[in-house]
């Protein structure tokens, strides 16, 4: 199947959603999808057209705006990356559907992206810190997130919590 | 009646059979297991942020922490992902180079995690002691090409770091006879043995659907039946030019990922075999400027690392830095169907699984 073919099928299906091709600054065929339609659209890419495998969730923080990305494959087919992505304008909190119910691998991923990108998702089964301690302050993977700063202070209210369990 | 309560252990992060610092709380229903929570991050080291601030070149060195025991399969994945980046064309002669490379780690790596799933079932270290023994001849290669045994920083963006010394070729093509003789022996004395079979067969079984839906990949998937292999799927540097099969299994348990693993090797040997026959003459890398300047964009490349899927995603705002370094870890996605694996087993079991999925910390927590 080639991009177009992906591309005319999705907006077929989806005729009033604002379906956006990424066309410069990227090696791979890349699609920009409303965060609001996000979990319809990738329901849709997995039943439909074959994209039953999500390699990889990740975000970016960019100045004016969160992006998340979805990096898809099709194991039936083989054959390269589609990359979807969903802009957050909200930088103060920035909050997108999971995937995890659709593709349950993304479980640890969306999780890693939350401990240190700081982004929420709606309706995972368990948003939790993943790498870092609960109660360290801050994401360290936004730019703003300021390394140098560790003080003997700020490290202070960073002690580990009990155990949640 | 009897009044029963399930209760909440700890095993790890100090467990000789986590293979690191890894805890998971385990709730348990007299031995059986009916919760599993894996816990994450004794381990973190900020690599992702920390090569954010370094050039593309100066990152090499830290995807070899990422699996320590693959670390030439990281720089190769690295390097694929900076070259889609910035466009970088690799001559002939260092693609052979990365090929012979990436194809010993997967040897290295099998045969360690043959070794050490005997180990965590109780054959306390005599097949690790054979598996190290051959390992430490590939890395006297690997010694001998790179200068480090473990840390080898070798294969680059644009090539790899230096030129094969003119005994490397001819050390290999003795010991590709020896590694075969290896596997067989392997076969020969471990995979008919009962304690292990008893311990191995059905345990730990993963479904094909459920393999795929939980992003698992590797030598996992394959146990369960799925043929799905990188180097074939999106055939990545050359391997569209070697005559290699997917080895698959049906079972899908911790026997079969065994067999997965000694399957792969043979193939490994296969490639090796084509690899030191077909290698030209020639250069051994383009010339990269150690202030790379990729132009404002963004990639993700994946290869077959021993593991499984490992990938890069790479964001560039045009100057030396990377705006954005992100890794793919195999480890840590195949540990996502743990919890389902492990559900209705034994507690020794958990151990057994754990051992069977074969992850390094270092690749899990970064």
């Amino acid at each position: 199947m080639t991009n177009e073919e992906i591309l005319s099928k999705l907006k077929e299906a989806f005729p009033d959603v604002a379906i956006q091709v990424q066309t410069e600054e990227t090696k791979d065929f890349t699609l920009i999808v409303p965060a609001e339609r996000l979990v319809d659209v990738a329901t849709h890419l997995r039943d439909h057209l074959g994209f039953d495998y999500l390699s990889d969730v990740t975000s970016v923080d960019y100045p004016d705006r969160f992006e998340v990305v979805y990096h898809l494959f099709s194991m039936k087919r083989g054959g390269g990356v589609l990359t979807l992505k969903v802009h957050l304008p909200d930088k103060e909190h920035p909050e997108v559907d999971s995937v995890t119910p659709i593709w349950p691998g993304a479980n640890y991923q969306e999780r890693e992206v939350y401990d240190l990108m700081g982004i929420s998702f709606r309706n995972h089964p368990d948003l939790r810190r993943i790498m870092l301690w609960d109660g360290f302050p801050g994401h360290p993977l936004r730019k703003d997130f300021e390394n140098r700063l560790y003080t003997y202070k700020e490290l202070e209210p960073t002690r580990p919590k009990p155990p949640n369990w | 009646m009897l009044k029963t309560e399930t209760i909440t252990i700890n095993m790890g992060p100090q467990h000789p059979s986590t293979h690191g610092v890894f805890r998971m709380v385990l709730t348990l229903n007299g031995e059986t297991i009916v919760d599993l929570k894996p816990m994450f991050g004794y381990l973190h080291r900020g690599l992702e942020k920390t090569s954010e601030s370094r050039t593309y070149l100066q990152a090499v060195p830290f995807t070899d922490r990422l699996d320590y025991i693959c670390s030439m399969s990281n720089n190769f994945a690295y390097a694929v992902a900076v070259e889609k980046l910035a466009g970088i064309e690799v001559p002939l002669r260092a693609e052979y180079i990365r090929v012979i490379m990436a194809e010993l780690t997967r040897l290295v790596n099998h045969m360690l995690a043959v070794g050490f799933l005997f180990n965590d079932l109780g054959a306390w270290y005599t097949p690790v002691v054979y598996a190290f023994r051959e390992r430490e001849r590939i890395l006297d290669l690997f010694e001998m090409a790179s200068g480090s045994r473990m840390m080898c920083n070798y294969i680059r963006p644009g090539g790899v770091a230096a030129d094969l010394p003119a005994e490397f070729l001819p050390q290999l093509r003795k010991m590709i006879p020896h590694l075969e003789n290896f596997v067989r022996e392997i076969r020969f004395y471990l995979s008919d043995n009962e304690i292990f079979k008893a311990r191995a067969v059905g345990v730990g079984f993963l479904p094909a659907d459920m393999a795929v839906a939980y992003s698992i990949t590797g030598p996992v998937l394959r146990a369960s039946g799925v043929k799905y292999d990188v180097r074939k799927a999106e055939p990545y540097s050359i391997y569209d030019q070697f005559d290699f099969d997917v080895p698959t299994q049906v079972a899908g348990d911790v026997y079969a990922r065994y067999l997965q693993r000694l399957d792969e090797m043979d193939e490994s040997l296969k490639i090796l075999r084509q690899a030191v026959e077909r290698i030209p003459e020639g250069e051994y890398a383009t010339k990269v400027p150690s202030r790379l300047r990729p132009p404002k964009g963004e990639a993700y490349a994946r290869i077959e690392a021993p593991k499984g899927e490992l990938g890069f995603y790479l964001v560039s705002d045009g100057s030396p830095n990377p705006y954005r370094w992100r890794n793919r870890p195999p480890s840590l996605i195949n540990l996502s169907a743990l919890r389902e694996m492990c559900l209705g087993h034994k507690v020794a079991d958990v151990v057994t699984i754990l051992g069977s999925i074969d992850i390094t910390l270092a690749d899990v927590d970064r």
